[in-house]
């Protein structure tokens, strides 16, 4: 029973991490109808400026408190995000209004190679570390009832509950500012929005901003988890039956999709994966994603294709 | 779109391509011995590629700067393979022929070996694959262009489980206990599992495998299974930020990081400058050297080409395990030319051919490595025609939180249990590509 | 001027009907193919075939498979690198097992097995659409990874994983030389190229594209989508599962299933969407663009006489490449097939104005 509490645990706290990269590709989809191949890239982009920057700014500005850098290290980092998403919609996505979805999801595999190249010019392809006091080591908890007791990472659930909070913030974000609404009308009919008004490029710029905080925000904490390098672009890879699970259109859907997913994949890789010979944890998250899809194809959460003919 | 732009598209389009045939250099300085440096310096693994390269490029220039291999200066060019079996097959084709024909590679990736193990002898190219690549190709009548010198997995495993042995008060102590091997589900972490499961025979203790999928960024259901099952010692084979990750979450689980034993390709400071205090106490194997900042070698690179800013990377590096292990790759390439001189003309430059003989017939002695600059860095290495890995020392270093420190005991690798499976496994290959053994004769070549 | 129609009066329905109607498009291509086969082993420096001419023509192989896949049934498959996986092993074990099977046998056998695969992993296809199905694909990509790393039985049970190929021949010829391997995926690509156009020019490729444009609509006209759609997997696996096999036999030799991974299938659907979706052509220029650029790239510094450090070399290879694929679908989001016919077009008018 403890074993099976322990990777109950463990599974629902990485699912939440990953909810927190695919929320990034929930909300471009869900505003700007593009599949942001990207944002695995963006998130290792972001962290390395977080990281960098939290070693730059010291040595620019002299400052002595680890806290205040770290501060604007934050804020350089999220303004370096801005500018990126601003561009991103000059070149990019402006030239491309209205094209195809596979159009767009390759221009933004070129944006991702176009990332790769770029943060590791400018911010080196070295292992970087970001230390924002995440405590590392294990508590355990019952342990009279159970053995040894039941393990939960303390890392891993304060990243949880950041996740859970910005899942929340952007809930509310979506559903009750003004901005929020303009968003949701673009994501359903990017010409119809336009004629009522709403200026098009302007909210791409804030949307892939608000993605570029939520990559962010999961740069520093699986930056912080793993030291921040290449591989961290993986993650998304990882993420993605997060999103197709929970539905691409879905905030809550991000969350939920993690934790079933979360959870699959870690209960199967420790009681299924030992008959296998390990190693599976991977694609039976893919399998068990595609079994959810099979049932309902939109994804838990997402919005239901209606073919009209 | 106008017809002007398509046409001057296509023009440009040709005029590419055309250059592109012409990438073959137009000149082949044969007074120069090549050496092509396969590198890693981008994607998941460069943190870990970059020391190496430097470490190796490094010791080029020094040699250069001493007037070369008995007046033959270097020549190198490097290439970029992003750890891609393709690209470095790539490169391969590229460099093999340019300024006279490639002295030796060196693909650092067991990938590339195996692809390149099938390329170079049609080449007539050596590779020297330095404590990885194929476990069997130290059966150098199978494999005649292959040379893993120093080490391979086998060897590696087989003194990890002696250290252990050591540990518990002897090998038949282990009776019963149980080891947990943690590798990267690639051909370089499966390559020792053969070795760990004769020895378990041998040994009787327990061996769990537990694959990580490449990259290794996930690795919390794996160390669940390690606290469930609670191994008395873990093996780390991993590579990149596998290594540095399965750290953080050996600390996440309460593992104690001082019965992790990594092999020498996770004992590096890449893998655990992330973890700082939190590895203190992880052990790896140090294939010969450490981290050996006091070494002549070091002393007088950092006098002759970093004083005089040639260095490649930055001077803090100059010293490191990565940094060394491409330093010493690159001398043993070097002091196979050197050999190969002697047979073959000294001040001339060296055919691949002729280097593969003199890899073949290394006999660096304590004097002469002492000579080099190497005295407690490394031990005699000796090749010949049944032996291609020329010595099978390593010793144990230990993470104190700061720096590597590398114990001073030397271990052996225990040949009467790997010499039979490497023979059985290099018959197996030679069956498969129907290839005979050599003979005898052809080892005088 | 050059690329007029005047004079060529078709006479009968099977000249009507042919691949190119047009004598100077017909003149050319079987130029071009008389050039690749007889002038190019010929002319070409080894390093061309081995690094360049052979990547590209097994690419572009996998590269028409999965056009016909996407291209042309639309359905976004990620699993492509796990098709070739299956392909390459599969034949590695009938060669290597079974003694006596010729080499062509144990390639095609290959792709059969590819195909049976890419039927299983195509059944969600019929429930799952657009960018949902592409990622649920990526659940064959990663069991595909898995399976051949775990189960030692498919590779020959060598201790690493990784299998090995030797002594290729095809009827007494033996393929050991660039030039010999260069001719041998040519055959292959040409027989498969023809293959696949007249594919799409038949039924099958009708329903096909009309279940790409209009599933609804196709299947109230009659079209059985179970059959289009699954009819496209196995096709498309099976020209992939080809390539997948003549990229380990003949181009790698030694090949670990890391071959095959995920970035393998990213790249063969790059090629198809920078060469153009729903085109034979494309794929071919696709193929083209994805080989050549990154090399071409990586020696520019070299051509110019201008040392540049290899990871910053490297780096600005990436952001060029990525920089070329977004300028590309901007100027031309249908692919460089378009751009080619765009340019055929023109030329018919060329020099006259209109």
């Amino acid at each position: 029973m403890g074993p099976f509490l322990e990777t109950l645990i463990g599974g629902l706290m990485t699912g939440m991490l990953y909810s927190l990269v695919a929320l990034g590709f929930v909300l471009i989809f869900k505003a700007s109808g593009v599949f942001n191949f990207a944002q695995g890239a963006m998130v290792l982009f972001a962290a390395l400026a977080m990281a960098r920057f939290g070693e730059w700014i010291p040595q620019w500005t002299g400052l002595q408190s680890k806290v205040m850098s770290d501060l604007l290290a934050f804020v350089a980092a999220m303004l370096v995000m801005i500018a990126a998403a601003w561009l991103i919609e000059k070149l990019v996505l402006g030239k491309l209004v209205n094209q195809e979805g596979i159009t767009l999801l390759m221009a933004t595999l070129g944006v991702t190679y176009f990332f790769d190249g770029f943060g590791q010019t400018v911010f080196g392809s070295d292992v970087y570390s970001i230390d924002v006091g995440m405590p590392k080591e294990p508590m355990f908890l019952f342990e009279k009832t159970f053995p040894g007791g039941i393990l939960v990472s303390q890392e891993d659930l304060v990243a949880a509950l950041v996740a859970a909070a910005l899942v929340a913030a952007l809930a509310a974000f979506f559903r009750y500012t003004s901005t929020g609404r303009a968003l949701r009308a673009v994501a359903d009919d990017h010409q119809a929005a336009q004629s009522i008004g709403i200026p098009l490029n302007r909210i791409w710029v804030i949307v892939w901003s608000v993605a570029g905080f939520a990559a962010l925000v999961a740069g520093i904490i699986w930056g912080s988890k793993l030291g921040v390098q290449f591989s961290l672009s993986q993650v998304a890879l990882k993420a993605l039956p997060v999103v197709i699970l929970g539905g691409l259109t879905s905030v809550p859907g991000a969350i939920v999709g993690g934790l079933i997913i979360g959870v699959g994949e870690k209960l199967s890789e420790v009681f299924i994966g030992p008959y296998f010979g390990g190693g599976i944890e991977i694609w039976f998250a893919y399998v068990l994603a595609l079994l959810f899809l099979l049932v309902r194809p939109q994804g838990l959460f997402g919005e239901k294709i209606i073919d009209r003919v | 779109m106008k017809l002007k732009s398509l046409a001057l598209a296509a023009a440009l389009a040709a005029a590419g391509t055309c250059a592109m045939l012409g990438t073959a250099p137009a000149f082949a300085q044969q007074k120069e011995q090549f050496f092509p440096v396969l590198v890693y310096r981008t994607g998941a693994y460069a943190p870990n590629g970059v020391p190496f390269a430097n470490g190796y490029v490094d010791y080029l220039k020094y040699v250069n700067a001493k007037g070369g291999i008995n007046g033959v200066k270097i020549v190198y060019e490097e290439c970029e393979t992003a750890y891609a079996t393709d690209k470095g097959v790539e490169c391969y084709e590229r460099l093999k022929g340019k300024y006279g024909g490639a002295t030796v590679f060196q693909p650092l990736s067991t990938g590339i070996t195996f692809a390149l193990t099938e390329k170079a002898p049609g080449d007539k190219i050596p590779l020297i694959t330095s404590g990885y690549g194929r476990a069997d190709s130290a059966d150098g009548m199978v494999f005649k262009w292959n040379f893993p010198l120093l080490g391979t997995y086998w060897t590696a495993a087989d003194i990890l489980v002696q250290h252990i042995g050591k540990k518990e008060g002897g090998l038949d102590k282990l009776k019963g206990k149980k080891i947990a091997l943690v590798y990267h589900d690639s051909p370089y972490g499966k390559e020792p599992i053969p070795m760990l499961q004769e020895l378990s025979k041998l040994y009787g203790y327990d061996l769990q495998l537990l694959p990580v999928t490449h990259p290794g960024v996930e690795q919390k259901a794996t160390w669940l299974q390690v606290r469930q099952t609670r191994p008395d010692y873990v093996f780390l084979w991993g590579w990149g930020v596998m290594n540095s990750a399965a750290l953080k979450e050996a600390v996440a689980t309460g593992y104690p990081r001082d019965k992790m034993y990594g092999v020498w390709w996770s004992g590096a400071e890449p893998d655990v400058k992330d973890v700082g205090m939190a590895a203190k106490g992880y052990h790896a194997l140090a294939m010969q050297h450490g981290p050996e900042p006091n070494s002549k070698i070091v002393k007088d690179i950092l006098q002759v080409v970093h004083g005089k800013g040639q260095g490649t990377g930055p001077k803090e590096e100059v010293g490191q395990v990565l940094y060394m292990r491409g330093l010493i790759a690159a001398m043993m390439g070097v002091e196979g030319v050197k050999r190969a001189q002697e047979r073959f003309g000294k001040g001339k430059v060296m055919t691949g051919e002729e280097v593969r003989w003199g890899l073949e017939n290394l006999a660096l002695d304590q004097k002469k490595l002492d000579a080099l600059g190497f005295a407690g860095v490394m031990r005699p290495v000796s090749t010949s025609c049944a032996d291609h890995m020329g010595a099978g020392y390593a010793r144990i270093e230990t993470w104190d939180g700061a720096k590597w420190e590398v114990g001073n005991e030397w271990y052996e690798a225990d040949q009467s249990v790997i010499k039979p499976l490497v023979k059985t496994s290099a018959d197996k290959y030679a069956a498969e590509k129907k290839q005979a053994r050599r003979t005898p004769e052809d080892c005088q070549s | 001027m050059l690329y007029r129609e005047n004079g060529q009066f078709k006479t009968s329905y099977r000249s009507d009907q042919q691949i190119f109607p047009i004598a100077q498009d017909r003149y050319l291509v079987l130029a071009l193919i008389a050039f690749a086969f007889i002038g190019v082993p010929l002319l070409a420096p080894e390093y061309l075939f081995r690094a360049i001419l052979i990547p590209f023509l097994i690419l572009s192989l996998a590269a028409l498979g999965l056009n016909l896949l996407v291209g042309y049934c639309g359905q976004i498959s990620l699993g492509t690198g796990g098709f070739m996986a299956v392909g390459a092993y599969a034949a590695y074990n009938l060669f290597v097992r079974i003694d006596g099977m010729p080499a062509v046998a144990a390639i095609v056998l290959g792709g059969v097995f590819a195909t049976v695969v890419g039927v299983l992993f195509g059944i969600p296809s019929l429930r799952i659409k657009g960018l949902y199905l592409a990622v649920a694909t990526l659940a064959a990509q990663f069991f595909c990874d898995w399976a051949f790393l775990r189960i030692k039985w498919l590779t020959g049970n060598s201790a690493s994983g990784s299998v090995s190929v030797a002594d290729l021949s095809l009827l007494g010829w033996k393929i050991d030389s660039p030039a010999d391997k260069y001719l041998f995926c040519l055959g292959f690509v040409v027989l498969f190229a023809l293959v696949a156009k007249n594919l799409v020019r038949s039924h099958i490729g009708r329903e096909w594209m009309a279940i790409r444009d209009m599933d609804v609509a196709a299947a109230v006209i009659g079209i059985r989508p179970v059959y289009a759609k699954l009819t496209a997997f196995a096709v498309s696996s099976f020209f992939v599962g080809v390539a997948g096999a003549l990229w380990g036999f003949v181009h790698l030799g030694s090949w670990e299933p890391a071959a095959f991974n995920i970035d393998r299938s990213f790249q063969l659907l790059f090629m198809i969407i920078i060469g153009g979706l729903g085109s034979i052509m494309g794929s071919f220029f696709g193929a083209a663009f994805i080989v050549v650029l990154p090399i071409f790239l990586d020696n520019l510094p070299y051509l110019f006489g201008i040392p540049i450090d290899t990871a910053l070399a490297a780096h600005m290879t990436f952001m060029i490449f990525g920089t070329l694929i977004v300028f590309f679908l901007v100027v031309e989001p249908h692919g460089l097939a378009r751009l080619w016919s765009i340019g055929k077009e023109k030329l018919r008018l060329w020099p006259f104005p209109h």
